[in-house]
């Protein structure tokens, strides 16, 4: 397992990025693969920076690990306690006009990882997503 | 992230090179605002773009209600990852994509 401490804010996206890249491919993690979860890390990341902490700010734990068949990606700070797989999914029949900006993200990280579960433990949001690489 | 422009008469083409995404995605917006005020046809060429997230999704939203009001809104060139999150999120049905 390696992990990674940062200010939870958006300028540190591309440190998060590049970190859990560089886990993945060396655990041979597919191009397609490596993608999908990128796009979940942003997302999530981008949940905690925007809303996770009030000014004073915080930092954010993301730590990387193989798991069973695939990867396992695990966040956390001690922000407000706020469960981001409560949230209902956007209607995705919507037309353009009716289509609300925004309420994506959690709803993607849902249908493109194999699981996505959230606890609060010990005063800390801890959001884990898994996904399978057919890498062993 | 790049974004090459083409503006011919009411026609605008952004091509798009990298990575649309939380950081990237106020660029493009930036573009839009200011160039897309007598446009009536908008290509986005997506060939070269690799990864787009929700925030390059809510971009492409919001130029595309602008369009259905003043002409016609394209995509092009759309790869297999980025089709996937375009189907994943219902944008496929949105979005003409040629």
């Amino acid at each position: 397992m390696q992990a990674i401490t940062v200010k939870a804010e958006v300028a540190a996206l591309d440190r998060v990025t590049d970190f859990v890249n560089e886990v993945l491919e060396a655990l041979g993690c597919p191009m397609k693969t490596l993608m999908q979860i990128d796009l979940a890390v942003e997302e999530i990341f981008v949940n905690i920076a925007s809303y996770a902490y009030g000014p004073e700010g915080g930092d954010a734990v993301i730590r990387v690990s193989a798991a069973d068949g695939g990867v396992r990606v695990a966040f956390e700070d001690r922000g407000i306690p706020f469960d981001p797989t409560a949230r209902e999914d956007p209607d995705r029949t919507a037309g353009a006009e009716e289509r609300p900006i925004g309420g994506l993200g959690i709803f993607l990280t849902k249908k493109l990882m194999d699981a996505v579960a959230y606890e609060y433990r010990n005063g800390m949001n801890i959001l884990t997503i898994e996904k399978k690489t057919g890498t062993g | 992230m790049t974004i090459n422009k083409q503006k011919e008469g009411t026609s605008l083409t952004l091509a798009l090179e990298g990575r649309l995404d939380t950081i990237t995605a106020p660029e493009l917006e930036a573009v839009l605002k200011e160039e897309l005020e007598d446009v009536e046809a908008l290509t986005f060429d997506f060939t070269a773009l690799e990864y787009i997230s929700s925030a390059g999704l809510r971009v492409l939203l919001s130029a595309q209600k602008q369009m259905n009001r003043q002409g016609t809104m394209k995509v092009t060139g759309v790869g297999e990852v980025i089709m996937e999150i375009f189907e994943v999120t219902g944008f496929s049905d949105i979005l003409t994509i040629e």
